[in-house]
């Protein structure tokens, strides 16, 4: 070990809330230039211990000990006028939603030089160099334009860069980055990462990355502390420890991460009649704003078929159109051109119920894809209404008995609030497979949720795919977990399929240049 | 839930309870059988003073005054209820159907209740009540369509969001048609915000009503109301405030009670304060 002081120093620090110990007793240190990743699962108090830091803890959970040291002096014991000073101008944070960081009603220009001049004595001309001078650092062309514009005139990726650039206009000491790119795709996740390194480099900056996702510490961190129900369980250099994790927990971790897997249903053979026949189909948005503007092509003539008992997944940025492709084939959006036939019959809008019956869909997010008022059988039994010759007492028993099967027995009289994400999900894959459906579509069924969730709702799905012979489309960003299940990709961009093929051949051997990018974006161990 | 919001909760069930209490034992005591009649003229007690035998004294034709608000309280309180329960029944109708379908219905229905939503809603109401004439349904006929848009704006929106939610989208996919997902997934979940208008709209109409009795086209002497008394009391408030002040509490009571009472049932029938 040098003996390079620490810029921050987390001791005995213990957070609580009326209830229950979050954190107990967590002891860090993050030098200058170093990139500590902070992992575990929601819940685990990796959050709360960089809230901490500087004094943000939600109301009704405090501090019980400890001490917080940045570069020598104690937070702990700082007056709230000064750690007003603190925030900002030497602890930078960098959050998970860009879009509700930076405020939608003020220009970008105006937000940097606000904080510009809130901590430093300088002229507004002054700041405003300084602004366009980190935008350009920030790899922002025409920075002087884009001082003008609004939050919301961006993508996802582009707002975390204007935040970069915010945050490291004060050259702060530490930055504490919580999940910064998670609501991001893999290519913009990897933009974002990557300057965030250089920028932390470069100015000497700390960095304090809070992640639940192992193969972005494997990549991108120095040093890593994994946390479980509030104590650091493992800590150490990160590849190491990830390449021979000593804790149990740690390892559980490091197994829950999705990768290529032998067993991955094989694609049956392809003879036959395709289950689902999509030609041509092109969806376009219509602009706001009049004719005068060209309207959105979402989906730009794809042309696929699917047979019986595959497992596909579709991959793609976001705004490649994988999700307007599941809902223009669900009937969800009416396609401008194309047709989608299903077991040879053509599909109109609306679906008929004999489409209905045969095809379901499990949505991204569990916390709204769940009525908040209906309990999980009733939730679980409302699409066998739609069986004529069933009794209520009979659908009951359905519902209740494939709660069961997803691991949820037991647990039909609850509503979906008492419920994890995790379990949110299992609810829904019942809905979905209720009337054992011969289509599903998965629209990112598993980007909400905690990595070694995520990996149990994969094998969930894939042992009830392979048990019931369903036609599976997995929609998913995430590479990873498209390599796990499907047995057959398409890779979209720019609302057209760039590349299909055998799922583990194409990502090993990339003939797109899109899907090259995408396979090198993605970390993996 | 925290422990804070729980225990505001309560507060509120408790406090609207208290002034829900306060104004059923004005009406116990106003209007039972052995209490003062509210129509009997005494010229020789005009503008009487509290006393034994009127608690709250006597009006300017020398009327009980606590019999007069006893009875007020039943009539007042009969066309709000009604016309809350109405505008709440047609106004939500019209917001859920419209912002779940949207395309030309929601046009048509919306630029209707942005006309009536031009108009200020005591001027809709005087110019109804003109129309439907002044009694107890023609003022509650009145108040209604005054009130209308205001429900159907706000429900409108409150489905305009619940139909972007993933558990509509999965009805639909199931096969579900829209009065089905409306009725059942749509309509539940408004309760929430539904409610919060009511109350606050009960208190409103209150108001209202009183306001038209104020101007003169209320329910017409000599029946009773907490506006017609509040009016009544206007020439005589230097020497007699208390023809003025007992209505005008007991309007307020209603308004608080209502509005507490609402907030608590709100929190009751939120599924996530249900653990």
């Amino acid at each position: 070990m040098n003996m390079t002081p620490s810029a921050l120093e987390i001791s005995g620090l213990s957070i609580a809330s009326s209830d229950k110990l979050l954190v107990k007793g967590v002891n860090l240190a993050v030098k200058p230039r170093e990139i500590l990743a902070l992992a575990g699962e929601s819940g685990s108090g990796k959050s709360m211990t960089a809230r901490a830091v500087v004094s943000l803890l939600p109301p009704g959970v405090r501090r019980l000990s400890g001490s917080i040291r940045l570069g020598g002096d104690d937070l702990t014991a700082m007056a709230d006028a000064d750690l007003r000073k603190v925030r900002g101008k030497r602890v930078g944070m960098v959050l998970q939603e860009p879009l509700s960081s930076l405020n939608p009603a003020m220009r970008i220009g105006d937000q940097l030089v606000e904080a510009l001049l809130w901590h430093e004595k300088l002229s507004r001309r002054e700041a405003r160099q300084r602004a366009i001078a980190m935008l350009e650092r920030v790899r922002i062309d025409d920075a002087e334009a884009l001082l003008r514009a609004y939050p919301h005139e961006f993508s996802g990726g582009m707002r975390q860069r204007i935040m970069l650039a915010s945050v490291f206009l004060l050259k702060p000491e530490l930055i504490i980055a919580d999940e910064p790119t998670t609501a991001l795709d893999a290519l913009a996740q990897r933009e974002v990462l990557d300057l965030m390194v250089e920028l932390g480099r470069d100015s000497g900056a700390a960095v304090l990355l809070i992640t639940h996702n192992l193969a972005l510490a494997n990549r991108y961190a120095d040093s890593l502390a994994v946390m479980n129900n509030g104590d650091i369980v493992e800590s150490g250099q990160a590849r190491a420890v990830l390449a021979a994790p000593a804790q149990p927990y740690t390892r559980k971790l490091v197994e829950a991460v999705p990768r290529r897997s032998e067993a991955a249903v094989p694609a049956p053979r392809a003879d036959g009649d395709p289950l689902l026949s999509v030609r041509g189909l092109s969806v376009e948005y219509p602009a706001r704003g009049g004719a005068s503007v060209a309207a959105k092509r979402a989906l730009d003539d794809v042309s696929f078929d699917a047979w019986k008992g595959e497992f596909i997944g579709v991959v793609g940025g976001s705004g490649s159109g994988k999700t307007t492709l599941g809902r223009a084939i669900m009937g969800l959006v009416s396609p401008s051109s194309g047709s989608v036939r299903f077991v040879g019959e053509p599909l109109s809008m609306p679906r008929s119920p004999a489409f209905r019956a045969r095809t379901q869909m499990i949505f991204q997010d569990p916390y709204s894809s769940l009525d908040p008022r209906r309990k999980l059988v009733d939730a679980v039994a409302d699409p066998l209404r739609h069986e004529a010759d069933l009794s209520a007492a009979e659908r009951r028993d359905r519902a209740n008995a494939l709660l069961e099967k997803v691991g949820l027995g037991g647990f039909g009289e609850r509503l979906p609030h008492q419920l994890s994400g995790g379990q949110r999900q299992r609810v829904a894959i019942a809905r979905a497979l209720v009337r054992e459906p011969d289509l599903v579509v998965a629209d990112e069924p598993t980007s909400a949720l905690d990595m070694t969730i995520q990996a149990q709702i994969l094998v969930l799905l894939q042992t009830l795919q392979a048990e019931r012979g369903f036609t599976c489309l997995f929609i998913s960003h995430d590479l990873a977990a498209i390599e796990q299940v499907a047995s057959r990709a398409l890779v979209m961009d720019g609302g057209r399929v760039v590349e299909t093929g055998d799922a583990g051949m194409i990502f090993a051997h990339p003939a797109h240049q899109f899907t090259r990018a995408l396979v090198e974006a993605s970390p993996r161990f | 839930m925290s422990r804070a919001m729980l225990s505001i909760s309560r507060l509120n069930l408790w406090l609207g309870g208290a002034a829900a209490l306060a104004l059923a034992v004005v009406v116990i005591l106003g209007a039972n059988p052995f209490a003062q009649d509210p129509f009997t003229v005494d010229l020789a007690l005009r503008l009487g003073k509290p006393s034994m035998q009127h608690w709250f004294g006597t009006d300017e034709f020398g009327r009980d005054i606590l019999a007069r608000t006893a009875h007020g309280a039943l009539i007042s309180s009969g066309i709000a209820l009604s016309t809350v329960l109405l505008a709440t029944a047609v106004g939500g109708a019209i917001g859920v159907v419209a912002g779940f379908l949207r395309g030309w219905a929601d046009r048509a229905w919306m630029i209707l209740i942005d006309a009536l939503l031009a108009f200020p809603g005591i001027l809709l109401a005087l110019a109804l009540v003109a129309v439907f004439g002044a009694s107890r349904w023609g003022i509650i006929g009145a108040l209604t369509l005054a009130y209308i848009p205001i429900v159907a704006r706000v429900v409108r929106g409150a489905t305009l969001s619940l139909r972007e939610k993933e558990f509509i989208e999965a009805a639909r996919v199931s096969g579900d048609d829209a009065v089905t997902i409306m009725l059942r997934h749509v309509v539940p979940n408004l309760a929430g915000p539904v409610l919060v208008l009511m109350t606050s709209m009960f208190g409103w109409v209150l108001l209202s009503e009183s306001a038209l009795s104020f101007l003169g086209v209320g329910i017409s002497p000599p029946a009773p109301t907490w506006g017609n008394m509040l009016a009544a009391a206007r020439p005589h408030l230097d020497v007699a405030p208390h023809l003025a002040i007992v209505p005008g509490l007991c309007i307020t009571a209603a308004v608080l009670a209502v509005n507490l009472l609402g907030d608590a049932l709100r929190d009751y029938l939120d599924p996530r304060s249900r653990l």
